[in-house]
């Protein structure tokens, strides 16, 4: 009995007329959890009843304590027939768990009834005493926190951060179980509201056990999905990051670590070894962003085989032939580490998270991605949840294989979705590969491996960039150079990840938000036939997804992307691809070249007329966004890049793909000078469409600035406005012209429209960057496409923004500029014969140098692309009915100053009281996070049988959201916070039905409650906190903010 | 491709000051969207008119959601559902109590009932104002009269407790509410040259000295109706011009104190017993509801309008009303001083304030 539940009734206000005679109620409550109840008094005559009533106690198990809400339903007495309900709140009381979160809930409920809404509040005290365990075969995981936050939350350090950890528990879903025919839609809805409120809790307990098993105590990045697979049941999933987290909470405990920052980040890269020693020249192929391996034993058969049919825990067979040879010693520490990690974490060395403490993050490999169809089945024995778990490992193992074969022995940034339509589902997993520092990954003296560290001093901000794959084996063709930061390792040409910008990267500029969307149709089909068909499209739908990225990318005159987010989601008679992600332009790796339009009939005149007039459009394009996000890489001295020569065996691929438009895309490489040119082909009008759709992404109006990372690169001084919304769209296609490119332009256009109101709307909160764009779409219904965004819109102060770029810029070049010179000497030393003889541009020159080009290698002009060897390498990903593609993409390096979050904030505003903020990021601009006070995850639903009365689908749904944003700020008053961080709606599954006057919506939401402190309210509190406030806020490690 | 369904919500509710006047005066959402495209707010920010239309929307949703809330204002700081700023919240609530001077002029004095709210359509098309707004201010009239209609306590104090409104904003409300509960004629033809603003203070001077809250603080309807027992009295004071003699030094007092003073000395002197007399019998005259309610009419008729024709200054009228009212305490023979000077004090007030063109 290790646990006392205390329950106290205190008043309620606001409560609807449930006595139309006399225009009151007579309301009393009751309060159940497990299988006890207990009344209040009635409070007769009353629209807001003082009930008052003692405690009421429940002496529960802790394992319950986990799984159930607390229920508390009011009612309106009535003598002669049955009580009527008037709504419910149900209260998680697992924040009441750890030790260090809420120590009670209090505070005034919205009452929430599905079929009515809000109706009034009630105010409610909860208590628990846990009774301390000695426990030996625990159930239950109390003391375990959770963090949806996707770094190491700003009051805690990261000891370790253990791995992996997953669940899913299934069941029937109530609302196709036989009873719900003859039960009330709010019977049914309750029903359904309770059932995942108590898996949630199962799952959030087992997880919990896990974390315990791995001997941490906390789980960060924690994100829990539900899939309502109809009649096959329902699946509630979760994934999130073990670790062992310390709280910093007296000053003693932060400030040695804040004091030294440039300790910490130079050890940064500690195990890349300084000392270049190999430097075969990368092989220049025009095809290494757009490289798909599908069916990764095929596709990597290159590399060693073994690595990526083998599920052994050894990464080493993986790496060894791939990176033993240069990367000597610390290499191989890091592999028998990493062993000996992945052992511990149960097969998958994959984390949740996207921004990491310093140091944890060595080199970045590119995106991994894996997806699968399934048909489903009915979940027979929900106890024994094995085909969906199977599917999942399956599809891990797949993420794995793939991340081996980019010489990567951990995922990063790793999420998984799913797609339902009907019984066909789509499972999808992406991550980004990457090669981590064992140091948090292992039990241990974190001290002893600082020491160590701080022996080898190396680059910091591009380190990340180096690959991690053997360039003589590279797992796919891609173009490599010296780092254009520290000229010592190689770095790909362009990087995709799914992380956040690290804190130290070297950006140039500004980010901006790149979205690819795509339409296919696809036939009605049944089952089996679904499936194939939907698995035949993917790898397309994938590649082309990917195109358009690669195509904005360049057309911005950037070269990376971060927090890149595919989602492709099925619908009766199509599927529907978007994809968004942040571009930045990461100083380490070289410059992005120009995109060529090369034509198929040169001989006709006025053709040749109109593509050079799209050239020109293309071109004044990219030089407008160089202007645009203020990109002006330093001039760079061509000789000092070891011009890469192509492998012969690339080349000639190269060459054979090419075709009859190699000669005409060589001379239009000359008249462009020595620039890395992307060549589109227009052959037909579906391609000049693509181009069109190229350029028809108007950027956002003067003063808004968007990304759908934490934090936009470039922007440093955020003041302390912030306003979170959710917008969702619904569109209805006219069934005559369901063409590919019809559905193609009506999807832009809504996202594009959608994107034109939020500026519209936000107009007054200019300058102002919208953070965390989220964009989710869906297919409810044949002719219908849904999306869904939340963002945040953060003001910044302009005028403080060009001061401070201004310094860090300066700041930041002169250290990488020192940092350039130490390192320059140790290398010519020891290998001068491998380095540039060239002196090293002095800092000034990044300054100066505008965005010129000159400096191109001469060996990347004649990149182009070639899509049809692609096409060709995805017909061979049907694998028996199940059918998986896989996205590998690129890598790259930034250098230097990621000091980018430094948010100098000017003295805020009163903070109102009982005002909650509600945010995506993990942090709130100009304040400070002084506690968690536990996991906010919520599932409503909504239903009305009077749509037209409540002001239509818009109505409904317009008070529905503002309803759930409601109860979120309410819990997390009640918890005794002021801000929701990471925040996010993780589902808003929307169902209509206009002839019936019906619809449905269910909307999951979740976030951490916090208690946060305005910058300026603490001043008075110590000195040393400026320091603390310039550190980024997302390592783990030192942070104090 | 029809929007089937277009949101915005914001953890902090977004509300555009433009489109709530818009809405607040009634527009349907196409004639917001008109009305803002003629703004010119297309060409400042580089919107659609379809983005236009999609903000307006979703504006206009917001306002009927809140609606329900602005109809019990202390409400609106209670929810939870809305997070708004104080002054955001302030300025809602200002904005959508406010009235447009020219529909209450119409409905001034009017008892607030169905059959008042039938005829709004008419006053819609003379003033101009939209059906739609004309509702609303009738509806917020109505409302407030409705709360307050029982209260014990300042009526100012009480609007201000139960609507949130600023001082400024819930006098012109008390003076509404105690219009429309002694039903004063305002929209005879001879009044249309008043203000609002003239009834509004005529109503403020009544409500401070002639209900029964000027005499006790804890009466019910203190500020709303006026003195019955006082109003009684008042016939007390016709001894000033039914006895001829109390009529003559009365006269003979203000003209030898005037003398000289008056640049209108002579008519003033002419016509002393006829605005006497009529000042006098407006106050006789209180005791029937029907001439309660024509006290405006009557004080225009038998006083404003004899000055007028005269062409007084407002600085003799202003001489001649204080020396009338303070020579009544010479009358040895008067003995109603304080009933006097209830009545005179808030009269002179008044008149003053009604003698303008």
């Amino acid at each position: 009995m290790p646990g006392k539940l205390k329950v106290k009734i205190v008043a309620g206000r606001h409560l609807p007329v449930m006595d139309r005679a006399s225009d009151l109620t007579d309301a009393f409550v009751e309060v159940k959890f497990g299988n006890t109840t207990f009344k209040t008094d009635v409070y007769l005559k009353s629209l807001n009843p003082q009930w008052n009533s003692e405690w009421f106690k429940f002496e529960v198990d802790d394992e319950d304590l986990q799984d159930e809400p607390l229920q508390i339903t009011v009612l309106d007495h009535d003598t002669y027939s049955a009580n009527d309900a008037i709504g419910k709140v149900y209260i998680d009381i697992d924040p009441l768990l750890y030790s260090e979160a809420a120590t009670v809930i209090s505070g005034w409920f919205p009452i929430y009834d599905t079929i009515h809404g809000i109706r009034g509040e009630i105010n409610v005290v909860v208590k628990v005493d846990l009774f301390n365990d000695l426990n030996r075969f625990r159930q239950s995981s109390c003391g375990i926190k959770f963090f949806c936050t996707t770094s190491i939350p700003k009051c805690y350090r990261a000891v370790i951060i253990h791995g992996f950890v997953e669940e899913l528990v299934v069941n029937e879903d109530p609302e196709y179980q036989w009873i719900d025919r003859i039960r009330t839609p709010r019977a049914s809805n309750e029903a359904r509201q309770r059932l995942i409120s108590l898996m949630s809790g199962e799952l959030q307990r087992k997880i919990g056990l896990k974390v315990l098993e791995m001997r941490g105590n906390a789980v960060v990045g924690y994100l829990q999905c539900f899939d309502l697979e109809g009649e096959s049941g329902l699946v509630v999933r979760a994934i999130g990051t073990a670790c062992t987290l310390d709280k910093l909470s007296s000053p003693a405990a932060f400030l040695p670590a804040c004091n030294s920052p440039s300790k910490e980040m130079k050890e940064i890269p500690f195990n890349e070894d300084p000392n270049p020693n190999t430097h075969s020249s990368g092989p220049s192929t025009p095809l290494k962003n757009q490289t798909y391996s599908f069916s990764p034993s095929k596709s990597y058969s290159r590399q060693s085989s073994s690595s990526d049919t083998d599920l052994s825990l050894t990464p080493k067979t993986g790496m060894g032939s791939g990176s033993a040879g240069k990367e000597g010693g610390p290499f191989k520490a890091l592999l028998r580490q990493q062993t000996q990690s992945a052992l511990e974490q149960r097969e998958f060395p994959f984390f949740t998270l996207t921004a990491f403490p310093p140091g944890f993050l060595v080199h970045v490999g590119g995106v991994v991605s894996a997806r699968s169809v399934k048909l489903l089945d009915r979940i027979h024995n929900p106890d024994e949840p094995e085909t969906r778990d199977a599917w999942w490992a399956e599809i891990r193992q797949e993420i794995k294989s793939h991340a081996k074969a980019l010489g990567c022995h951990a995922v990063v940034g790793y999420s998984e979705s799913t797609s339902i339509c009907e019984e066909v589902c789509i499972l999808s997993a992406s991550g980004t590969a990457a090669v981590l520092n064992p140091r948090f990954l292992q039990d241990g003296t974190v001290e002893g491996c600082l020491e160590q560290r701080l022996e080898e001093n190396l680059p910091a901000g591009c380190g990340f960039c180096h690959i991690p794959y053997d360039e003589l084996n590279m797992p796919f063709p891609a173009h490599l150079t010296y780092c254009y930061n520290c000229r010592k390792q190689k770095v790909p040409d362009v990087l995709f990840t799914t992380i956040d910008l690290p804190m130290d990267a070297a950006v140039i500029g500004k980010g901006c938000l790149i979205q690819a969307r795509l339409c296919r149709l696809k036939k009605k089909a049944q089952a089996e036939a679904n499936a194939t068909a939907i698995s035949n499209l993917l790898p397309f739908m994938e590649y082309e997804v990917h195109t358009q990225l690669m195509n904005k990318l360049k057309l911005k005159g950037m070269n990376a992307l971060f927090g890149l987010r595919i989602q492709i989601s099925v619908g009766e008679n199509m599927l529907m691809g978007l994809a968004s992600a942040t571009g930045v332009y990461l100083a380490a790796l070289p410059t992005p070249g120009g995109i060529q339009i090369a034509g198929k009939t040169p001989n006709d005149g006025s053709y040749e007329q109109h593509i050079s007039h799209m050239q020109k459009k293309i071109n004044d394009t990219i030089a407008k966004n160089k202007e645009l996000y203020e990109i002006n890489p330093p001039e760079i001295c061509e000789e000092i890049i070891g011009s890469p020569i192509p492998e012969p065996r690339q080349r000639s691929r190269l060459l054979r793909s090419q075709s009859e438009s190699s000669d005409e895309v060589t001379e239009l490489d000359l008249s462009h000078g020595k620039k890395d040119a992307f060549v589109l082909e227009i052959d037909d009008t579906d391609a000049m469409e693509d181009v069109h759709s190229l350029l028809t992404d108007v950027p956002p109006p003067s003063g808004f600035y968007s990304c759908n990372t934490e934090i936009m690169p470039g922007i440093n001084n955020w003041t302390s406005e912030i306003q979170m919304f959710t917008s969702v769209r619904v569109i209805r296609l006219s069934s005559l012209n369901l063409t590919n490119q019809a559905l193609n332009k009506n999807f832009n256009d809504l996202c594009e429209n959608l994107l034109k109101s939020l500026y519209f709307k936000l107009r007054s909160m200019i300058p102002c960057c919208l953070c965390h764009v989220n964009f989710t779409v869906s297919l409810p219904e044949d002719e219908l496409i849904q999306v869904t965004v939340t963002a945040v819109a953060i003001t910044f102060d302009k005028n403080q923004a060009l001061q401070t770029t201004k310094t860090h810029a300066e700041k930041s070049l002169q250290r990488a500029s020192t940092d350039n010179e130490e390192l320059l000497q140790f290398p010519l030393e020891l290998c001068s014969d491998s380095l540039p003889s060239h002196p090293f541009p002095p800092a000034k020159e990044h300054l100066e140098s505008a965005s010129s080009n000159s400096g191109i290698p001469a060996a990347q002009r004649d990149r182009c692309s070639s899509w049809i060897e692609l096409i060709k390498l995805k017909a061979q990903t049907i694998r028996r009915g199940s059918i998986k593609t896989t996205v590998t993409v690129e890598k790259a390096s930034p250098v230097g100053e990621g000091n980018f979050r430094n948010r100098s904030s000017p003295p805020c505003a009163n903070s109102t009281v009982g005002v909650v903020k509600m945010t995506p990021l993990s942090f709130i601009p100009g304040a400070k996070i002084t506690k968690y006070l536990g996991i906010i995850n919520m599932f409503f639903i909504r239903e009305t049988t009077s749509l037209r009365e409540e002001g239509g689908v818009s109505g409904f749904l317009h008070a529905f959201i503002a309803e759930v944003f409601a109860m979120v700020r309410a819990h997390v008053a009640a918890l005794g916070g002021n801000a929701v961080v990471s925040y996010i709606m993780k589902q808003c599954v929307f169902m209509e039905n206009p002839n019936k006057n019906q619809a449905q919506c269910l909307i999951n939401v979740s976030g951490d409650a916090v208690v946060f402190v305005r910058e300026s309210e603490l001043e008075v509190v110590s000195t040393q906190q400026p320091a603390a406030t310039c550190q980024p806020s997302c390592t783990g490690g030192e942070v104090t903010t | 491709m029809a929007s089937e369904l277009d949101i915005f919500v914001g953890n902090t509710t977004l509300i555009d000051e433009d489109v709530y006047r818009l809405w607040l005066d009634g527009y349907s959402v196409s004639d917001a969207v008109a009305l803002r495209v003629r703004s010119g707010i297309l060409e400042q920010t580089g919107a659609t008119a379809a983005v236009l239309q999609s903000d307006t929307m979703d504006h206009y949703r917001t306002f009927q959601m809140l609606e329900r809330l602005l109809h019990a204002p202390p409400k609106l700081l209670h929810q939870l559902i809305f997070q708004i700023p104080p002054s955001r919240q302030a300025l809602l609530i200002e904005r959508y109590y406010a009235f447009d001077e020219a529909f209450v002029r119409e409905v001034l004095g009017k008892k607030l009932s169905k059959g008042t709210k039938k005829d709004l359509d008419d006053i819609s098309t003379k003033t101009g104002i939209t059906l739609k707004s004309c509702r609303r201010q009738f509806d917020n009239f109505k409302r407030v009269f409705k709360v307050v209609e029982e209260m014990r306590g300042s009526l100012v104090d009480n609007i201000q407790q139960h609507f949130l409104l600023s001082d400024r904003l819930a006098r012109d409300y008390a003076a509404i509410v105690f219009f429309a509960n002694n039903r004063f004629e305002t929209g005879k033809k001879k009044l249309q040259y008043l203000s609002f603003g003239d009834f509004a203070f005529c109503a403020e001077l009544m409500i401070q000295n002639w209900t029964l809250g000027a005499v006790d603080p804890q009466a019910d309807d203190m500020d709303m109706d006026l003195d019955k027992e006082f109003l009684q009295d008042l016939k007390e004071l016709k001894v000033l011009v039914a006895d001829k003699d109390l009529l003559d030094l009365h006269k003979s007092l203000v003209c030898t104190a005037l003398r000289g003073k008056l640049g209108v000395f002579s008519e003033m002197e002419a016509n002393f017993k006829n605005l006497s007399r009529g000042l006098v019998n407006v106050a006789a005259k209180l005791t029937h509801n029907k001439d309660v309610r024509d006290l405006f009419v009557d004080l225009v008729e038998k006083f404003v309008e004899p000055c007028r024709s005269d062409h007084w200054p407002l600085n003799d009228v202003r001489l001649f009303l204080n020396q009338y009212s303070a020579s009544v305490h010479s009358l040895d023979g008067f003995r109603h001083q304080a009933l006097w000077d209830r009545y005179m004090g808030t009269l002179r007030g008044c008149l003053l304030r009604l003698c303008h063109d």
